[in-house]
């Protein structure tokens, strides 16, 4: 049974960690996330959640506390965006070596210096290498649904990781969708009760102890092992969920690129107007299509190399590396070398510049016309 | 219970460590339904590796340097939702207590969780190999304090205090029953416990390893580390500190000071300047008593 209604983003992820029943949750205050987490609290005050909110005094702290209640059997929550996760950085990445399970939120906005409170995708991709699982949005309805199969992936005994979920700060965390919901009991059955406790003290062990050089890359290389098996299980646990929800989930998205001749390559919200922008194409006879990225780590090299063979793809970063390019396109373009693809990189709407549809059509119509250079900066 | 070894013998402490023993009478009390956070510091070292395994009977939580409060306070927190009984007990050093996870340290004071914080003063960052800490005394060589510290040592113990916890305790190992008589006070109370143990080092401090009782006996019996103990809003003496309010009965400091290198040297005005600090302390603790 589905419930219609109509929710801003924060509230939307709100709703589904209320129904994700975690038991500890852990969040400090930073724009665009604070409403959710103004949120949660109104959920355990009420007693519609019944959880501990720990008010924590950092955001390395609230990493800190859910990750000592997800060992000791918790379900667990935060969320956060830009210098928080930075600040949370330490812990983000001690909670992927631990390989716990435990879902973040991140409503991305942009890094300062200089202060920024507006969106792009710099903060969520600096954590590309922490052995999370990291999942973006498209819009109010995906980030409500990816945070529940945040839970599940995460806690899924084939996976074992930390799951970040990214949404765009503003764009989505600050706008009102339409929304279906699920109900409370369909949330229950599909995650399950949660069965991953490490403190015991009948049978003491030591978490985090040292490794020395002969076991350390051991540790990592079982992660990476994890991390390659985890893509098949993902897939299996979004089509679950696409039978409760009647939405189609995977990793990617293909939009009208069965028949491209272009591709275009984005991530996140302003995959939407991407695909108006395809749409705008189409109508003029241009084959173009879109290739929406969902999962990103683990990163879905052979799902998109299926459809990359020798097009010319437009990639969208919303983020840079400095001293080397676009990261998606960085990503996409790892996978490319010998499928005689050309990457072109557009860099756009960092820090909240706004991006139109037009804009990125031109820029597409650009690239067919063979006048785009490798990388563009939308100023 | 009396006949287990809550920390195994044969860790990777330096000899004449005090830490493997103050766990021990630590652990004994708590019992084996107890769950240890260590920061990165020597008790890192000393609680093993993933080869050898680790001396402690109890789970031990690896913690990054700043954040043991916290995910105390988490596991806590899960403990209580899961209804599961047990302690939490925070086991970090000077640098992570008083510097780096200072922050957190008072966020969770100030939340009032339900957990045991004990900092192991060894007055500097050991690990790194004696670097000096906000906790290094005035007057101590370190390896960043070459002429030694000019500021004064932090006062933990107050700092902890002043956030109204329901209990603060200083110890020292060489006085056992004044030790565990905390240690069993502490496991009655709950919220917030911060316990400060003044813990000598053979080889940050420069002394000889069969001195560290002794140098942890002088530093109370000479007024430098007062045994106390505050509850309920009130702060009290204990133990030998008691008399030693009177300052008369209180030993020179130097016999604290020349038992160890790191205080060499020391000039007579900065020695001036240490039983200043010490004097002011004092007028602390009775300000805080009366
Ligand atoms: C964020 C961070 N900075 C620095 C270090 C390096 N480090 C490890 S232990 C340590 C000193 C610990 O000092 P203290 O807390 O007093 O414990 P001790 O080693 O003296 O027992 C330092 C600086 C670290 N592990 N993490
Ligand atoms: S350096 Fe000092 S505190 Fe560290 S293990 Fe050795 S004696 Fe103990
Ligand atoms: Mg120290």
């Amino acid at each position: 049974m589905k419930t219609i209604t109509s929710l801003v983003g924060n509230h939307a992820v709100a709703y589904a960690v209320k129904q994700a029943k975690p038991n500890v949750l852990a969040v400090y205050p930073i724009t665009p996330q604070t409403t959710m987490l103004e949120k949660l609290a109104d959920y355990v005050s009420s007693g519609e959640l019944k959880a501990e909110l720990i008010k924590v005094e950092s955001e390395h702290s609230a990493m800190a506390s859910i990750f000592g209640a997800a060992l000791a059997g918790a379900r667990v929550f935060t969320a956060t965006a830009s210098q928080g996760l930075l600040y949370m950085g330490e812990m983000i990445y001690w909670v992927g070596g631990a390989r716990v399970p435990l879902v973040a939120a991140i409503a991305t906005r942009a890094i300062g210096a200089p202060w920024s409170i507006w969106d792009d995708h710099e903060d969520f991709l600096t954590k590309r290498d922490a052995a999370w699982i990291q999942l973006m949005a498209q819009n109010v309805q995906e980030a409500y649904d990816l945070t529940i199969q945040a839970f599940k992936i995460s806690e899924d005994k084939k996976i074992i990781a930390p799951c970040m979920l990214g949404f765009d700060g503003f764009i989505l965390t600050h706008t009102m969708e339409r929304l279906e919901l699920l109900d409370d009991s369909s949330v229950d059955n599909f995650i399950g009760k949660r069965d991953f406790s490490i403190i015991d003290f009948d049978n003491p062990v030591g978490i985090g102890t040292v490794a020395g050089p002969q076991t350390y890359m051991g540790y990592k290389y079982s992660i990476k092992k994890a991390f390659d098996g985890a893509k098949e299980r993902i897939k299996e646990i979004m089509k679950e969920y696409s039978e409760i929800s009647n939405i189609d989930y995977q990793p990617i998205e293909c939009y009208k690129c069965d028949d491209a001749d272009y591709l275009i390559a984005a991530m996140g919200a302003w995959s939407g107007d991407a695909r108006v922008a395809v749409d705008m194409l189409r109508s003029e006879g241009k084959k173009v299509g879109l290739i929406r990225i969902i999962m990103f780590r683990p990163f879905p090299k052979e799902e998109i190399s299926k459809y990359i063979k020798g097009k010319d793809i437009l990639v969208l970063d919303r983020d840079y590396s400095f001293g080397s390019g676009g990261i998606l396109a960085n990503e996409i373009k790892s996978i490319s070398y010998n499928l005689d693809s050309k990457i072109y990189s557009l860099i756009a709407g960092l820090g909240g510049k706004d991006v139109s549809e037009k804009e990125i059509k031109t820029l597409a119509e650009k690239m067919i016309n063979k006048e785009l250079g490798d990388e563009e900066w939308l100023m | 219970m009396a006949n287990v070894n809550y920390m195994l013998r044969g860790t990777a402490a330096c000899p004449g460590c005090p830490i493997p023993r103050e766990l021990n009478n630590i652990l004994e009390i708590a019992g084996k339904d107890t769950v240890l956070v260590v920061p990165a510091s020597c008790s890192t070292i000393i609680m093993g590796d993933d080869i050898h395994g680790m001396p402690s009977v109890v789970p031990v939580v690896h913690s990054p340097f700043a954040a043991p409060s916290a995910i105390a306070s988490g596991i806590k927190a899960a403990m209580n939702q899961l209804n599961k009984k047990g302690n939490v007990i925070v086991w970090a050093g000077d640098g992570s207590t008083g510097d780096i996870g200072f922050a957190s340290l008072s966020g969770a004071a100030e939340r009032n969780e339900d957990i045991i914080y004990i900092c192991y003063d060894n007055e500097a960052y050991m690990n790194t190999g004696i670097q000096r800490s906000g906790l290094t005394p005035r007057g101590a060589w370190s390896t960043t304090t070459p002429e030694g510290k000019r500021e004064f040592k932090k006062p933990l113990p107050f700092l902890m205090m002043d956030h109204k916890i329901p209990y603060v305790a200083t110890l020292s190992i060489a006085y056992p029953f004044d030790y565990e008589a905390k240690i069993k006070k502490a496991m009655t109370i709950s919220g917030f416990r911060y316990l400060h143990i003044l813990s000598p080092c053979p080889p940050g401090w420069r002394f000889d390893p069969s001195l560290t009782i002794e140098i942890a006996k002088l530093a109370v019996e000479t007024g430098i580390w007062p045994l106390m103990e505050y509850e309920n809003n009130k702060l009290k003496l204990t133990g030998p500190s008691i008399l030693l309010k009177d300052k008369s009965k209180r030993k020179p400091i130097e016999e604290y000071l020349k038992l160890q290198e790191r205080f060499k040297e020391l000039s007579d005005e900065e020695k001036r300047l240490l039983e200043e600090d010490i004097n002011a302390m004092w007028l602390e603790i009775e300000r805080r008593m009366s």
